[in-house]
Protein backbone atom coordinates (compact mmCIF):
# COMPACT_ATOMS: atom_id res chain seq x y z
CA UNK A 1 0.00 0.00 0.00
CA UNK A 2 1.38 3.17 -1.11
CA UNK A 3 2.03 6.14 2.12
CA UNK A 4 -1.44 7.75 2.34
CA UNK A 5 -1.71 11.19 4.41
CA UNK A 6 -5.37 11.41 3.77
CA UNK A 7 -7.30 9.08 5.33
CA UNK A 8 -11.03 10.30 5.56
CA UNK A 9 -11.50 13.05 2.93
CA UNK A 10 -15.36 15.00 2.72
CA UNK A 11 -15.57 17.49 -0.02
CA UNK A 12 -19.19 19.71 0.48
CA UNK A 13 -20.64 16.58 1.97
CA UNK A 14 -24.15 17.50 2.09
CA UNK A 15 -26.90 14.84 3.83
CA UNK A 16 -30.64 14.32 4.55
CA UNK A 17 -32.48 11.03 5.22
CA UNK A 18 -35.34 12.56 3.89
CA UNK A 19 -35.80 14.73 1.15
CA UNK A 20 -35.69 18.77 2.12
CA UNK A 21 -34.61 17.66 5.90
CA UNK A 22 -30.86 17.96 5.58
CA UNK A 23 -28.76 16.66 8.98
CA UNK A 24 -25.86 17.86 7.21
CA UNK A 25 -24.50 20.98 5.49
CA UNK A 26 -21.88 21.64 3.45
CA UNK A 27 -19.42 19.67 5.25
CA UNK A 28 -15.42 19.20 4.37
CA UNK A 29 -13.24 17.59 6.86
CA UNK A 30 -10.28 15.69 5.93
CA UNK A 31 -8.22 13.20 8.92
CA UNK A 32 -4.48 12.65 8.26
CA UNK A 33 -2.82 8.90 9.01
CA UNK A 34 -2.51 8.85 12.80
CA UNK A 35 -4.74 11.78 13.83
CA UNK A 36 -6.71 11.40 16.62
CA UNK A 37 -9.78 13.27 15.97
CA UNK A 38 -12.63 13.81 18.86
CA UNK A 39 -16.25 14.64 17.54
CA UNK A 40 -18.60 16.53 20.00
CA UNK A 41 -21.88 18.59 19.98
CA UNK A 42 -24.98 18.36 20.93
CA UNK A 43 -27.63 15.48 20.55
CA UNK A 44 -28.82 15.37 16.90
CA UNK A 45 -26.21 17.72 15.77
CA UNK A 46 -25.47 14.97 13.43
CA UNK A 47 -22.02 13.22 14.93
CA UNK A 48 -23.49 8.92 13.82
CA UNK A 49 -24.89 11.02 10.32
CA UNK A 50 -21.06 11.53 9.79
CA UNK A 51 -19.19 8.37 11.03
CA UNK A 52 -21.84 6.45 8.69
CA UNK A 53 -21.10 8.62 5.99
CA UNK A 54 -17.42 8.20 6.49
CA UNK A 55 -17.68 4.45 6.74
CA UNK A 56 -19.96 4.20 3.93
CA UNK A 57 -22.98 3.46 5.72
CA UNK A 58 -25.17 6.54 3.90
CA UNK A 59 -24.11 7.93 0.60
CA UNK A 60 -24.18 11.58 0.93
CA UNK A 61 -26.80 13.40 -1.08
CA UNK A 62 -23.95 15.69 -2.83
CA UNK A 63 -20.32 16.29 -2.35
CA UNK A 64 -17.88 13.42 -2.29
CA UNK A 65 -16.14 10.87 0.65
CA UNK A 66 -13.23 9.11 0.10
CA UNK A 67 -11.81 6.53 2.27
CA UNK A 68 -7.96 5.83 2.11
CA UNK A 69 -8.38 7.76 -1.53
CA UNK A 70 -11.56 6.06 -2.26
CA UNK A 71 -15.26 6.88 -3.10
CA UNK A 72 -18.10 4.74 -2.44
CA UNK A 73 -16.81 2.48 0.42
CA UNK A 74 -14.99 0.39 -1.98
CA UNK A 75 -12.00 -1.64 0.55
CA UNK A 76 -8.61 -1.23 0.10
CA UNK A 77 -6.26 -3.57 0.46
CA UNK A 78 -4.30 -3.52 3.76
CA UNK A 79 -6.93 -1.07 4.86
CA UNK A 80 -9.11 -1.84 8.05
CA UNK A 81 -11.72 -0.62 9.52
CA UNK A 82 -12.99 -1.27 13.22
CA UNK A 83 -16.34 0.23 14.22
CA UNK A 84 -18.45 0.63 17.06
CA UNK A 85 -21.81 1.66 16.64
CA UNK A 86 -23.67 3.80 19.38
CA UNK A 87 -25.61 2.16 21.60
CA UNK A 88 -23.63 -1.17 19.75
CA UNK A 89 -25.92 -4.30 20.42
CA UNK A 90 -25.70 -7.99 19.04
CA UNK A 91 -28.87 -9.14 17.49
CA UNK A 92 -30.62 -12.84 18.20
CA UNK A 93 -31.43 -15.18 20.71
CA UNK A 94 -28.70 -17.44 20.36
CA UNK A 95 -26.22 -17.46 23.69
CA UNK A 96 -23.13 -16.06 21.79
CA UNK A 97 -20.64 -16.02 23.68
CA UNK A 98 -17.56 -12.92 23.84
CA UNK A 99 -15.27 -14.58 21.91
CA UNK A 100 -17.70 -15.45 19.41
CA UNK A 101 -18.83 -11.81 18.97
CA UNK A 102 -15.30 -10.43 18.93
CA UNK A 103 -14.44 -13.36 16.36
CA UNK A 104 -16.68 -11.38 14.04
CA UNK A 105 -14.51 -8.71 14.27
CA UNK A 106 -12.05 -10.46 12.21
CA UNK A 107 -13.28 -11.20 9.00
CA UNK A 108 -11.99 -8.02 7.23
CA UNK A 109 -8.44 -9.77 7.94
CA UNK A 110 -8.97 -13.42 8.12
CA UNK A 111 -11.73 -13.25 5.05
CA UNK A 112 -14.93 -15.29 5.24
CA UNK A 113 -13.73 -18.62 4.13
CA UNK A 114 -12.54 -21.45 5.75
CA UNK A 115 -12.06 -21.48 10.01
CA UNK A 116 -9.98 -19.06 11.48
CA UNK A 117 -6.48 -19.28 11.44
CA UNK A 118 -4.83 -19.31 14.64
CA UNK A 119 -2.67 -16.01 14.56
CA UNK A 120 -6.39 -14.73 14.20
CA UNK A 121 -7.12 -16.80 17.14
CA UNK A 122 -4.62 -15.19 18.76
CA UNK A 123 -5.60 -11.50 17.66
CA UNK A 124 -9.02 -12.44 19.08
CA UNK A 125 -7.85 -13.56 22.20
CA UNK A 126 -5.53 -10.25 22.84
CA UNK A 127 -8.64 -7.66 22.15
CA UNK A 128 -10.33 -9.17 24.35
CA UNK A 129 -7.43 -8.88 27.12
CA UNK A 130 -7.25 -5.89 25.87
CA UNK A 131 -10.96 -4.94 27.66
CA UNK A 132 -10.22 -7.36 30.49
CA UNK A 133 -12.51 -9.68 29.40
CA UNK A 134 -10.39 -12.87 29.46
CA UNK A 135 -11.78 -14.52 32.42
CA UNK A 136 -15.55 -13.77 30.71
CA UNK A 137 -14.02 -14.89 27.42
CA UNK A 138 -16.55 -17.65 26.73
CA UNK A 139 -19.28 -17.03 28.68
CA UNK A 140 -22.55 -15.87 26.54
CA UNK A 141 -22.49 -12.03 25.91
CA UNK A 142 -26.27 -11.50 27.45
CA UNK A 143 -25.06 -13.01 30.53
CA UNK A 144 -22.58 -9.98 31.13
CA UNK A 145 -23.19 -6.34 32.56
CA UNK A 146 -23.84 -3.79 30.24
CA UNK A 147 -20.95 -1.99 30.81
CA UNK A 148 -18.92 -5.80 30.01
CA UNK A 149 -20.85 -5.69 26.66
CA UNK A 150 -20.04 -2.39 25.55
CA UNK A 151 -16.21 -3.54 26.15
CA UNK A 152 -16.78 -6.86 24.56
CA UNK A 153 -17.91 -4.55 21.70
CA UNK A 154 -14.93 -2.51 21.84
CA UNK A 155 -12.97 -5.73 21.42
CA UNK A 156 -14.81 -6.64 18.36
CA UNK A 157 -14.02 -3.02 16.67
CA UNK A 158 -10.38 -3.94 17.72
CA UNK A 159 -10.36 -7.51 16.55
CA UNK A 160 -9.12 -6.58 13.21
CA UNK A 161 -6.44 -4.88 14.41
CA UNK A 162 -8.16 -1.70 12.30
CA UNK A 163 -6.34 1.06 10.50
CA UNK A 164 -8.72 3.12 11.07
CA UNK A 165 -11.29 3.02 14.34
CA UNK A 166 -14.54 4.67 14.32
CA UNK A 167 -15.91 4.56 17.89
CA UNK A 168 -19.70 5.83 18.37
CA UNK A 169 -19.96 6.75 22.24
CA UNK A 170 -17.70 3.88 23.48
CA UNK A 171 -17.90 5.04 26.76
CA UNK A 172 -21.17 4.91 27.46
CA UNK A 173 -22.15 2.75 30.44
CA UNK A 174 -18.76 1.88 31.11
CA UNK A 175 -17.17 2.75 34.86
CA UNK A 176 -13.91 4.85 35.13
CA UNK A 177 -11.36 2.58 35.16
CA UNK A 178 -12.07 0.79 32.09
CA UNK A 179 -12.57 4.36 30.76
CA UNK A 180 -9.01 5.22 31.42
CA UNK A 181 -7.40 1.40 30.65
CA UNK A 182 -9.83 2.49 26.95
CA UNK A 183 -7.74 5.52 26.92
CA UNK A 184 -4.44 4.17 27.61
CA UNK A 185 -5.22 1.73 24.96
CA UNK A 186 -6.20 4.20 22.12
CA UNK A 187 -3.38 6.84 22.88
CA UNK A 188 -1.09 3.20 22.44
CA UNK A 189 -2.80 1.99 19.25
CA UNK A 190 -2.16 5.37 17.34
CA UNK A 191 1.54 6.45 18.80
CA UNK A 192 2.41 2.93 17.94
CA UNK A 193 0.97 1.86 15.22
CA UNK A 194 -0.36 5.07 13.65
CA UNK A 195 -4.05 4.30 13.90
CA UNK A 196 -6.55 7.08 13.09
CA UNK A 197 -9.26 7.40 15.35
CA UNK A 198 -12.24 8.76 14.93
CA UNK A 199 -13.82 9.44 18.45
CA UNK A 200 -17.41 10.67 18.74
CA UNK A 201 -18.70 11.38 22.75
CA UNK A 202 -20.15 13.90 24.91
CA UNK A 203 -17.08 13.60 27.35
CA UNK A 204 -13.50 13.22 26.84
CA UNK A 205 -12.04 13.22 30.09
CA UNK A 206 -10.18 9.86 29.60
CA UNK A 207 -8.82 10.94 26.22
CA UNK A 208 -8.11 14.17 27.00
CA UNK A 209 -4.33 13.70 26.64
CA UNK A 210 -4.59 12.16 23.50
CA UNK A 211 -6.55 14.22 21.34
CA UNK A 212 -5.13 16.23 18.70
CA UNK A 213 -8.51 17.59 17.01
CA UNK A 214 -11.91 18.51 17.92
CA UNK A 215 -14.39 18.58 15.92
CA UNK A 216 -17.77 20.15 16.84
CA UNK A 217 -20.85 18.69 14.65
CA UNK A 218 -24.21 20.69 14.96
CA UNK A 219 -26.16 20.33 11.52
CA UNK A 220 -22.66 21.12 9.83
CA UNK A 221 -18.74 21.22 11.59
CA UNK A 222 -18.83 24.66 13.79
CA UNK A 223 -15.72 24.12 14.74
CA UNK A 224 -12.39 22.28 13.62
CA UNK A 225 -8.99 22.90 15.34
CA UNK A 226 -7.09 22.21 18.77
CA UNK A 227 -9.19 21.64 21.65
CA UNK A 228 -7.16 24.66 22.84
CA UNK A 229 -8.81 26.89 20.33
CA UNK A 230 -12.20 25.76 21.13
CA UNK A 231 -14.54 28.99 21.56
CA UNK A 232 -15.60 29.81 25.29
CA UNK A 233 -18.82 28.81 25.13
CA UNK A 234 -18.42 25.52 23.78
CA UNK A 235 -16.17 23.91 26.62
CA UNK A 236 -18.82 21.92 27.53
CA UNK A 237 -18.81 20.06 24.44
CA UNK A 238 -22.40 19.04 24.90
CA UNK A 239 -23.54 22.77 24.82
CA UNK A 240 -26.71 23.36 22.58
CA UNK A 241 -26.65 26.91 22.01
CA UNK A 242 -23.66 28.65 19.81
CA UNK B 1 -40.71 -51.11 11.19
CA UNK B 2 -37.36 -50.92 9.30
CA UNK B 3 -38.31 -54.03 7.14
CA UNK B 4 -40.86 -51.52 5.27
CA UNK B 5 -39.10 -50.14 2.17
CA UNK B 6 -41.55 -46.66 2.47
CA UNK B 7 -40.37 -46.49 5.90
CA UNK B 8 -36.59 -46.55 5.36
CA UNK B 9 -36.96 -44.16 2.82
CA UNK B 10 -39.06 -42.09 5.06
CA UNK B 11 -36.41 -42.43 7.87
CA UNK B 12 -33.86 -41.30 5.42
CA UNK B 13 -35.37 -38.66 3.77
CA UNK B 14 -36.17 -37.45 7.10
CA UNK B 15 -32.60 -37.31 8.91
CA UNK B 16 -31.38 -35.00 6.06
CA UNK B 17 -34.30 -32.70 6.39
CA UNK B 18 -33.61 -32.85 9.84
CA UNK B 19 -30.23 -31.46 9.69
CA UNK B 20 -30.98 -29.47 6.78
CA UNK B 21 -33.77 -27.58 7.69
CA UNK B 22 -32.10 -26.42 11.54
CA UNK B 23 -29.29 -25.84 9.51
CA UNK B 24 -30.49 -23.00 7.62
CA UNK B 25 -33.36 -22.03 9.60
CA UNK B 26 -30.74 -21.22 12.09
CA UNK B 27 -30.06 -18.15 9.98
CA UNK B 28 -33.42 -16.73 9.57
CA UNK B 29 -34.44 -17.51 13.33
CA UNK B 30 -31.40 -15.81 14.94
CA UNK B 31 -32.29 -12.83 12.73
CA UNK B 32 -36.19 -12.92 13.24
CA UNK B 33 -37.25 -13.90 10.52
CA UNK B 34 -38.74 -17.05 11.50
CA UNK B 35 -42.04 -17.58 9.74
CA UNK B 36 -39.96 -16.76 6.34
CA UNK B 37 -39.77 -20.56 5.65
CA UNK B 38 -43.71 -21.16 5.61
CA UNK B 39 -44.17 -18.02 3.13
CA UNK B 40 -41.78 -19.18 1.22
CA UNK B 41 -43.83 -22.25 0.75
CA UNK B 42 -46.78 -19.75 -0.03
CA UNK B 43 -44.79 -18.25 -2.96
CA UNK B 44 -43.78 -21.44 -4.13
CA UNK B 45 -47.96 -22.14 -5.02
CA UNK B 46 -47.97 -18.93 -6.94
CA UNK B 47 -44.89 -20.80 -8.77
CA UNK B 48 -46.63 -24.45 -9.07
CA UNK B 49 -50.15 -22.15 -10.80
CA UNK B 50 -47.47 -20.65 -13.27
CA UNK B 51 -46.03 -24.46 -14.04
CA UNK B 52 -49.29 -25.41 -15.28
CA UNK B 53 -50.14 -22.64 -16.89
CA UNK B 54 -47.09 -22.37 -19.12
CA UNK B 55 -46.99 -26.01 -19.31
CA UNK B 56 -43.54 -26.53 -18.17
CA UNK B 57 -42.81 -28.58 -14.53
CA UNK B 58 -44.00 -26.91 -11.74
CA UNK B 59 -41.06 -27.74 -9.57
CA UNK B 60 -38.82 -25.47 -11.79
CA UNK B 61 -41.55 -22.87 -11.45
CA UNK B 62 -42.16 -23.47 -7.77
CA UNK B 63 -38.10 -23.49 -7.18
CA UNK B 64 -38.03 -19.95 -9.30
CA UNK B 65 -40.89 -18.41 -7.37
CA UNK B 66 -39.60 -19.30 -4.28
CA UNK B 67 -35.84 -17.55 -4.63
CA UNK B 68 -37.89 -14.46 -6.46
CA UNK B 69 -39.80 -14.68 -2.85
CA UNK B 70 -36.68 -14.99 -0.79
CA UNK B 71 -34.44 -11.82 -2.68
CA UNK B 72 -37.80 -9.57 -2.73
CA UNK B 73 -38.29 -10.15 1.26
CA UNK B 74 -34.68 -9.53 1.58
CA UNK B 75 -34.40 -6.91 -0.66
CA UNK B 76 -37.40 -4.81 0.85
CA UNK B 77 -35.84 -5.72 3.63
CA UNK B 78 -32.91 -3.94 3.87
CA UNK B 79 -33.30 -1.39 0.72
CA UNK B 80 -36.89 -0.55 1.30
CA UNK B 81 -36.76 -0.67 5.37
CA UNK B 82 -39.60 -2.72 5.56
CA UNK B 83 -39.24 -4.22 8.66
CA UNK B 84 -39.11 -8.19 8.46
CA UNK B 85 -42.20 -8.97 9.43
CA UNK B 86 -43.69 -6.64 6.95
CA UNK B 87 -41.48 -7.74 4.03
CA UNK B 88 -42.66 -11.14 4.53
CA UNK B 89 -46.69 -10.53 4.91
CA UNK B 90 -46.20 -8.32 1.62
CA UNK B 91 -44.58 -11.00 -0.35
CA UNK B 92 -46.81 -13.83 0.84
CA UNK B 93 -49.80 -12.32 0.60
CA UNK B 94 -49.24 -11.86 -2.88
CA UNK B 95 -47.68 -14.98 -3.63
CA UNK B 96 -50.35 -16.33 -2.48
CA UNK B 97 -52.79 -14.40 -4.44
CA UNK B 98 -51.16 -14.50 -8.03
CA UNK B 99 -51.00 -18.13 -6.93
CA UNK B 100 -54.69 -18.12 -6.81
CA UNK B 101 -55.86 -16.47 -9.11
CA UNK B 102 -53.39 -17.83 -11.83
CA UNK B 103 -54.33 -21.02 -10.82
CA UNK B 104 -58.39 -20.49 -11.16
CA UNK B 105 -57.22 -18.94 -14.94
CA UNK B 106 -55.36 -22.23 -15.70
CA UNK B 107 -58.72 -24.22 -14.73
CA UNK B 108 -56.23 -26.55 -13.01
CA UNK B 109 -57.90 -26.10 -9.35
CA UNK B 110 -57.88 -29.52 -8.41
CA UNK B 111 -56.71 -32.38 -5.77
CA UNK B 112 -54.09 -33.11 -7.72
CA UNK B 113 -52.41 -29.72 -7.44
CA UNK B 114 -52.59 -29.92 -3.41
CA UNK B 115 -50.82 -33.12 -3.14
CA UNK B 116 -48.28 -31.69 -5.46
CA UNK B 117 -47.96 -28.69 -3.16
CA UNK B 118 -48.54 -30.81 0.31
CA UNK B 119 -46.46 -33.98 -0.16
CA UNK B 120 -45.81 -36.76 2.96
CA UNK B 121 -42.96 -38.16 4.17
CA UNK B 122 -44.42 -41.71 3.65
CA UNK B 123 -44.68 -41.58 0.00
CA UNK B 124 -41.07 -40.52 -0.30
CA UNK B 125 -39.56 -42.21 -3.77
CA UNK B 126 -35.51 -43.23 -4.21
CA UNK B 127 -35.81 -40.22 -6.46
CA UNK B 128 -36.69 -37.82 -3.83
CA UNK B 129 -34.53 -39.25 -1.08
CA UNK B 130 -31.89 -38.83 -4.15
CA UNK B 131 -33.13 -35.18 -4.28
CA UNK B 132 -33.22 -34.56 -1.01
CA UNK B 133 -29.49 -35.86 -0.53
CA UNK B 134 -27.73 -33.56 -2.87
CA UNK B 135 -29.93 -30.58 -1.85
CA UNK B 136 -28.58 -31.62 1.69
CA UNK B 137 -25.30 -31.95 0.70
CA UNK B 138 -25.18 -28.73 -1.21
CA UNK B 139 -26.59 -26.47 1.26
CA UNK B 140 -24.43 -28.04 4.42
CA UNK B 141 -20.93 -27.54 2.55
CA UNK B 142 -22.08 -24.17 1.69
CA UNK B 143 -22.88 -23.21 5.14
CA UNK B 144 -19.69 -24.82 6.58
CA UNK B 145 -17.50 -22.92 4.26
CA UNK B 146 -19.18 -19.97 4.92
CA UNK B 147 -20.51 -19.84 8.56
CA UNK B 148 -18.22 -17.35 10.00
CA UNK B 149 -19.33 -14.55 7.04
CA UNK B 150 -23.40 -15.69 7.87
CA UNK B 151 -23.09 -15.57 11.66
CA UNK B 152 -20.92 -12.48 11.27
CA UNK B 153 -23.95 -10.50 8.83
CA UNK B 154 -26.50 -12.34 11.32
CA UNK B 155 -25.43 -10.87 14.35
CA UNK B 156 -24.52 -7.55 13.00
CA UNK B 157 -25.20 -6.81 9.97
CA UNK B 158 -23.69 -2.98 9.34
CA UNK B 159 -20.34 -3.89 10.98
CA UNK B 160 -19.65 -6.28 8.80
CA UNK B 161 -19.98 -4.29 5.92
CA UNK B 162 -18.11 -1.68 7.22
CA UNK B 163 -15.58 -4.48 7.76
CA UNK B 164 -15.66 -5.27 4.25
CA UNK B 165 -17.81 -8.58 4.31
CA UNK B 166 -19.71 -8.85 1.49
CA UNK B 167 -22.96 -8.89 3.16
CA UNK B 168 -25.74 -8.78 0.51
CA UNK B 169 -23.70 -11.42 -1.24
CA UNK B 170 -24.08 -13.61 2.04
CA UNK B 171 -28.12 -12.55 3.23
CA UNK B 172 -28.45 -13.66 -0.90
CA UNK B 173 -27.07 -16.92 -0.02
CA UNK B 174 -28.91 -17.42 2.58
CA UNK B 175 -32.63 -16.80 0.87
CA UNK B 176 -31.76 -19.11 -1.69
CA UNK B 177 -31.03 -22.05 0.24
CA UNK B 178 -33.98 -21.14 2.00
CA UNK B 179 -35.92 -21.09 -0.56
CA UNK B 180 -34.13 -24.11 -2.15
CA UNK B 181 -34.65 -26.18 0.76
CA UNK B 182 -38.68 -25.14 0.96
CA UNK B 183 -39.52 -25.51 -2.27
CA UNK B 184 -37.34 -28.85 -3.03
CA UNK B 185 -38.84 -30.24 0.43
CA UNK B 186 -42.17 -29.52 0.70
CA UNK B 187 -43.14 -31.74 -2.50
CA UNK B 188 -41.61 -34.68 -0.44
CA UNK B 189 -42.37 -33.90 3.05
CA UNK B 190 -44.94 -31.36 3.33
CA UNK B 191 -44.99 -27.71 3.84
CA UNK B 192 -45.56 -28.48 7.90
CA UNK B 193 -42.51 -30.26 8.44
CA UNK B 194 -40.04 -28.60 6.81
CA UNK B 195 -41.59 -24.88 7.66
CA UNK B 196 -41.76 -25.81 11.39
CA UNK B 197 -38.09 -27.88 11.48
CA UNK B 198 -36.37 -24.70 10.25
CA UNK B 199 -37.65 -23.00 13.22
CA UNK B 200 -38.95 -25.41 16.22
CA UNK B 201 -35.29 -26.88 16.80
CA UNK B 202 -33.12 -24.02 16.91
CA UNK B 203 -35.76 -21.93 19.47
CA UNK B 204 -35.22 -25.19 21.63
CA UNK B 205 -31.18 -25.23 20.87
CA UNK B 206 -31.33 -21.05 21.76
CA UNK B 207 -32.80 -22.31 25.27
CA UNK B 208 -30.20 -25.09 26.43
CA UNK B 209 -26.98 -23.61 24.04
CA UNK B 210 -24.10 -22.15 25.85
CA UNK B 211 -22.87 -20.58 22.49
CA UNK B 212 -23.38 -19.78 19.40
CA UNK B 213 -21.70 -22.92 18.47
CA UNK B 214 -23.54 -25.04 20.45
CA UNK B 215 -26.38 -23.58 19.52
CA UNK B 216 -25.69 -24.38 15.49
CA UNK B 217 -25.14 -28.26 16.72
CA UNK B 218 -27.70 -28.81 19.22
CA UNK B 219 -30.49 -27.08 16.83
CA UNK B 220 -29.69 -29.75 13.48
CA UNK B 221 -29.56 -32.73 16.60
CA UNK B 222 -33.17 -31.83 17.89
CA UNK B 223 -33.71 -31.90 14.62
CA UNK B 224 -32.85 -35.57 13.73
CA UNK B 225 -33.72 -36.40 16.68
CA UNK B 226 -37.69 -35.16 16.59
CA UNK B 227 -37.72 -36.57 13.05
CA UNK B 228 -36.68 -40.52 14.49
CA UNK B 229 -38.59 -40.42 17.90
CA UNK B 230 -41.74 -38.62 15.52
CA UNK B 231 -41.83 -41.34 12.77
CA UNK B 232 -41.15 -44.02 15.30
CA UNK B 233 -44.09 -42.85 17.71
CA UNK B 234 -46.40 -42.21 14.35
CA UNK B 235 -45.36 -45.68 12.86
CA UNK B 236 -46.37 -47.52 16.41
CA UNK B 237 -48.79 -45.41 17.52
CA UNK B 238 -50.66 -44.97 13.73
CA UNK B 239 -50.39 -41.00 13.86
CA UNK B 240 -49.94 -38.79 11.22
CA UNK B 241 -46.03 -38.61 10.61
CA UNK B 242 -45.34 -35.14 9.16
CA UNK B 243 -47.76 -33.77 12.42
CA UNK B 244 -45.96 -35.86 15.29
CA UNK B 245 -42.56 -34.76 14.44
CA UNK B 246 -43.34 -30.93 14.35
CA UNK B 247 -45.60 -31.82 17.79
CA UNK B 248 -42.17 -33.96 19.35
CA UNK B 249 -40.13 -30.80 18.29
CA UNK B 250 -42.26 -28.47 19.98
CA UNK B 251 -42.02 -30.73 22.71
CA UNK B 252 -38.04 -30.60 22.61
CA UNK B 253 -38.68 -26.87 23.04
CA UNK B 254 -41.20 -27.25 26.36
CA UNK B 255 -38.61 -29.47 28.12
CA UNK B 256 -35.80 -27.20 26.99
CA UNK B 257 -37.49 -24.15 28.17
CA UNK B 258 -38.35 -26.27 31.46
CA UNK B 259 -34.81 -27.48 31.58
CA UNK B 260 -33.08 -23.75 31.36
CA UNK B 261 -35.49 -22.38 34.11
CA UNK B 262 -34.16 -24.74 36.13
CA UNK B 263 -30.85 -24.56 35.68
CA UNK B 264 -31.01 -20.61 35.93
CA UNK B 265 -33.16 -21.35 39.55
CA UNK B 266 -30.19 -23.79 40.53
N1 LIG C 1 -32.42 6.83 10.45
C1 LIG C 1 -32.81 8.11 10.50
N2 LIG C 1 -33.90 8.53 9.80
C2 LIG C 1 -34.28 9.82 9.83
N3 LIG C 1 -33.66 10.77 10.53
C3 LIG C 1 -32.58 10.42 11.25
C4 LIG C 1 -32.09 9.08 11.27
N4 LIG C 1 -31.01 9.03 12.08
C5 LIG C 1 -30.82 10.28 12.53
N5 LIG C 1 -31.75 11.11 12.04
C6 LIG C 1 -31.82 12.56 12.29
O1 LIG C 1 -30.60 13.13 11.91
C7 LIG C 1 -30.17 14.10 12.84
C8 LIG C 1 -28.78 13.78 13.32
O2 LIG C 1 -28.80 12.56 14.05
P1 LIG C 1 -27.49 11.86 14.59
O3 LIG C 1 -27.88 10.54 15.11
O4 LIG C 1 -26.45 11.91 13.55
O5 LIG C 1 -27.10 12.84 15.78
P2 LIG C 1 -25.96 12.67 16.88
O6 LIG C 1 -25.14 13.91 16.83
O7 LIG C 1 -25.26 11.39 16.72
O8 LIG C 1 -26.82 12.70 18.22
P3 LIG C 1 -26.58 11.93 19.63
O9 LIG C 1 -25.66 12.77 20.44
O10 LIG C 1 -27.93 11.93 20.24
O11 LIG C 1 -26.07 10.57 19.34
C9 LIG C 1 -31.23 14.13 13.94
O12 LIG C 1 -32.06 15.23 13.69
C10 LIG C 1 -32.00 12.85 13.76
O13 LIG C 1 -33.34 13.05 14.07
MG1 LIG D 1 -25.11 9.72 17.82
Amino acid sequence: MPELTSVVELEGVSFAYRAGVRVLEDVSFEVSAGEFVAIAGPNGGGKTTLLRLVLGLERPTTGTVRVFGQVGGKSVDGARIGYLPQRARVVGEAPVTVREVVSTGRLTSAGIWGPLRRSDREAVARAIETVGLSDRADSPLRTLSGGMQQRALIAKALASEPTLLALDEPTTGVDAESQDSLGVLLEELRTQFGVTILYVSHEFGAVEHVVDRIVLVRGGIVYDGPPSGLPGVWHDPSHTHA
Amino acid sequence: MLDLEFMRLALATGVIVGVLAPAVGFFLVERQASLVGDGLGHVAFAGVAVGYLLGISPVLTALVAAVIGALAIEWLRTRRGAAGDQALALVFYTGIAAGVVLISKAGALNVNLFQFLFGSILTVTRADFLTVLVLGVGALTTIAILFRGLVATVLDGEGSRVAGVPVTRLNVVVAVLAALTVAVSMRIVGILLIAALMVLPVIAANRVAWSLRSTFALSMMFGVCAVIAGLSIAYYANLPPGGTIVLVAAGFFLVASGLSAVVRRG
